[in-house]
């Protein structure tokens, strides 16, 4: 198999649905866990939290990758902001379960996975381009 | 996810559009949960203020675009019925009463008065504290109910006995009118026992070392469930209070037993519920030092300007505690001091007399809210001392400020010298 600038090695995930529907965008990951309230700039989609392995990045319209939330109940309502103020994730994929993530994913209106046969954490890197298929069950990654 | 009769009816809209709304609502999170069913409640302790600035904007659309928006995730501007189900109001923004020490606009306060109006017309206990187990909502043991406030989940569960995972201010508005809630998590019966053993080898005997202790094991245990052994005599419900909070801010507690202490643990081995621990972490000298010094390691000035009291709020008998320390006592003049407490608690005829003397000491009795949530303090703090690690944990993150942690009587001492002399001891 070769592979030139044209056909891009992909990366077949397939997991669960969280939120249905499909989206596509750049990758952003981060292997930290991620706080609502006092760990996002819901304004900007920025991870403000002090020692945050991506503080200063914005998951506005990409695909945020990342192992789960942490901190205050107020999670679901940072992440309701953030796509009241047009800066929510494209997709979120994760890996632990927790009522924070589910509930401020399902407001977050965004298509939403988790349950996957890899580690997304560990084949996804920032910047690669990320093909979402919730309803299926099906993520493509493309290598940057 | 399977429902019944009655909630597909809710769904269908044959109860009216908000409950339709919030009955859509509870489908998508049960289903994004992986929950089979819905199960019922009738205590939701959640959140339905408008007390930020970007919230008062929103509330000009009229409380009932704010309650469809932020409290069912409904575009759909519904009309907000009465809460089916008991609901109280928990911490907010905004002390009522004292907010002009807090800097905030008459404007915002104003729409916070119409806030509470609104929903207590609805049916919103405003209990205003992040404690509403202290002023009147007690579940019983096994009682299914939807709780946010991480301090507030984690009393609910391990103290009290009764079944709550950490919601939501959009999962408790659609419990409210539903009086369901996803069964899944710390509902089930074979999720609340303990995963971690965490043996403890000092004494534990008062509220600073409840709060030390508490730091400790989340780090350490992070969102597993702790069963502590070890632990000699009784616990005071503020010692737990404090421990759970520091718990669940340097991890995620929701969920804790101590054999001997806690509904769920008469011995250890029912905590465990016959299972192994999967992990055993000690509690000693080391571990309790290096809590302390990680929960004092953003202060570095001993010339202190506020001294942070009640986080979680204060008990009534804690009020009258802090105002046996300060009675004839003034505070440094370069020095305030509040004392945070439920607005139940401070307005009670048994507070009064605790009340007036902290004020006469030249400290302030707030409520409604604290300094993590408001992020307001003193006009020119940059040195806080407080004897509680939540506290401590969240305000250098979240204001840049200093802190110190100690004890009561070393927050007290600090408050009428202007200087930290806390340590260890």
């Amino acid at each position: 198999m070769t592979s030139t600038a044209q056909t891009k090695a992909k990366i077949i995930l397939r997991g669960r649905k969280v939120v249905g529907g499909c989206a596509e965008g750049e990758a952003i990951v981060t292997h930290e866990t991620i706080s609502g309230w006092g760990g996002i700039d819901p304004k900007s989609g920025t991870i403000i939290e002090r020692r945050h392995e991506i503080r200063g990045q914005s998951f506005k319209d990409k695909v945020l990758v990342f192992p789960g939330a942490k901190g205050s109940s107020a999670w679901s309502h940072y992440f309701h902001l953030a796509r009241l103020s047009d800066a929510a994730p494209k997709a979120m994929l994760f890996n632990k379960m927790t009522t924070k993530v589910a509930l401020g994913a399902v407001v977050t209106h965004a298509p939403a996975m988790t349950g996957f046969d890899r580690n997304p954490l560990e084949v996804i890197e920032s910047g690669d381009w990320v093909k979402v298929d919730a309803d299926n069950g099906v993520v493509e990654v493309t290598k940057r | 996810m399977r429902l019944t009769e009655a909630e597909r009816a809710m769904l269908d809209g044959h109860y009216g559009p908000a409950k339709a709304r919030a009955m859509d609502l509870l489908v998508r999170y049960g289903e994004a949960l992986g929950a089979e069913r819905l199960v019922k409640t009738k205590n939701v302790a959640g959140t339905v203020g408008s007390a930020t600035p970007f919230m008062r904007a929103y509330a000009e659309r009229g409380f009932d675009a704010v309650f469809s928006e932020f409290n069912l995730d409904s575009r759909e501007v519904v009309e907000t019925p009465p809460m089916e189900v008991g609901t109280c109001q928990l911490i907010s923004g905004i002390d009522m009463r004292n907010w002009q020490h807090q800097g905030v606009s008459r404007e915002l306060v104003e729409t916070q008065e119409r806030s509470e109006r609104f929903f207590a017309s609805r049916g919103v206990k405003m209990m205003a504290t992040c404690t509403p187990y202290q002023v009147g909502n007690v579940p019983v043991r096994d009682e299914h109910c939807a709780w946010m406030e991480s301090s507030a989940v984690v009393y609910c569960n391990a103290v009290l006995g009764a079944r709550t995972n950490t919601e939501g201010r959009e999962s408790t508005g659609a419990a409210s009118l539903t009086g369901r809630i996803p069964y899944w998590g710390y509902h089930c019966p074979e999720m609340r026992r303990a995963t971690d053993l965490v043996d403890v080898r000092v004494p534990v005997s008062n509220m600073l070392e409840w709060g030390l202790l508490g730091y400790h094991v989340g780090e350490v245990v992070q969102d597993e469930v702790p069963a502590l052994a070890g632990v000699c005599g009784s616990a005071e419900p503020a010692w737990l209070k404090h421990f759970g909070a520091a718990a669940s801010s340097s991890g995620g507690i929701e969920m804790y037993h101590i054999a001997g202490i806690t509904p769920e643990a008469p011995d250890l081995e029912t905590a465990f519920g016959g299972n192994k621990p999967r992990r055993v972490f000690d509690y000693n000298k080391n571990e309790r030092r290096s809590a302390y010094e990680n929960l004092n390691s953003s202060a570095r000035d001993s010339a202190v300007n506020f001294v942070m009291l009640g986080c979680p709020h204060v008990s009534a008998e804690q009020l009258v505690q802090i105002a046996a320390l300060l009675d004839g006592k003034r505070l440094n003049g370069n020095c305030a001091l509040w004392v945070h407490a439920p607005r139940d608690i401070r307005d009670s005829a048994q507070s009064r007399a605790a009340a007036d003397t902290i004020r006469r000491a030249g400290a302030i009795v707030m409520s409604d809210t604290c300094p993590a949530i408001s992020r307001a303090m003193p006009p020119g703090t940059a040195v806080v001392a407080t004897d509680s690690a939540k506290q401590a944990h969240y305000l250098p993150a979240l204001t840049g400020v200093q802190t110190w942690f100690g004890s009561l009587d070393d927050c007290v001492e600090a408050a009428t010298s202007g200087r930290w002399s806390g340590e260890l001891r």
